[in-house]
């Protein structure tokens, strides 16, 4: 009998805290949403002008998602991650949220594989969108649509 | 309230494997979004830096934004290089900073 807690464990307390963490107040009329060219203008802010290419990297999230304030996200990137080819940096962004950028990760040759996976609030149907930085300068994005029927809240408390 | 996390390192690995890392820390993660039963705006409160560290070396980060969800989850990787501490450190708002660690048997 192992003493480290197994996945099953570690999935249902995981799953048991999301859950306590969406009980809020009454859902409002949502606020103003995002653009499309805001999401563009945080890409440009975020790796500066130049190409970037789609393709190579892989946004995953359920077509379709219930509740918009915890949405499984996983991000890969193809690459061999050597010392001399790899993955610095993935930025993931949101084209309807209030503010486009999501969140940021830094990695390099010691992470083996650029696959990371979190849980993020989206608070509408719409489209994420993933831009990877190369150790070779080069950008490359992926982008997948999702449609969202309960709002992240933005609700009052 | 206590900070709460769970933190998911293989316990042994082989030299060069690749392994799988899972931590998750309790924090609301509050939008700044919101507003109060008084109208009032909620301020933004939420962990804005995470790093993890293999033998002293970073080996990965995430900056984090309100669209972050609560209770921030992470899943990654590294390579295992050898036996050693791998720590773990999450940093935000209003002082916000908690550490964790992990032992990692490489063979």
């Amino acid at each position: 009998m192992s003493m480290r807690p197994g996945r099953r464990h570690f999935l249902r307390i995981t799953g048991a805290i999301a859950t306590a963490a969406m009980v809020g107040g009454p859902v409002e009329a949502q606020r103003r949403r995002g653009t499309m060219r805001e999401l563009e203008a945080a890409v440009r802010a975020t790796v500066g002008e130049g190409p970037i290419v789609e393709g190579r990297v892989t946004v995953e999230i359920p077509a379709l998602v219930e509740n918009g304030n915890a949405v499984p996200l996983t991000v890969r990137v193809e690459s061999p991650m050597s010392a001399d080819d790899h993955v610095r940096a993935i930025h993931v962004f949101s084209e309807k949220n209030p503010r486009p950028s999501i969140v940021s990760f830094h990695l390099g040759p010691r992470a083996g594989r650029a696959e990371i996976s979190t849980r993020i609030r989206l608070v509408d149907t719409q489209t994420v969108v993933a831009v990877a930085e190369t150790s070779d300068g080069r950008r490359w994005s992926g982008r997948t649509d999702v449609v969202v029927t309960l709002a992240a809240c933005l609700e009052d408390a | 309230m206590r900070t709460r996390t769970l933190v998911k390192v293989p316990a042994t690995a082989r030299r060069g494997e690749v392994v799988e890392i899972k931590v998750l820390v309790s924090h609301p993660m509050e939008t700044g979004f919101r507003r109060d039963r008084t109208g009032g705006a909620i301020p933004v409160d939420i962990i804005r830096r995470f790093e993890c560290r293999y033998d002293g070396d970073t080996v990965f980060a995430a900056d984090f934004h309100p669209a972050v969800a609560a209770n921030p989850f992470l899943a990654f990787t590294t390579v295992a290089t050898t036996s050693g501490t791998i720590t773990f450190e999450w940093v935000g708002d209003n002082g916000f900073a908690h550490r964790e660690s992990a032992e990692i048997q490489v063979e």
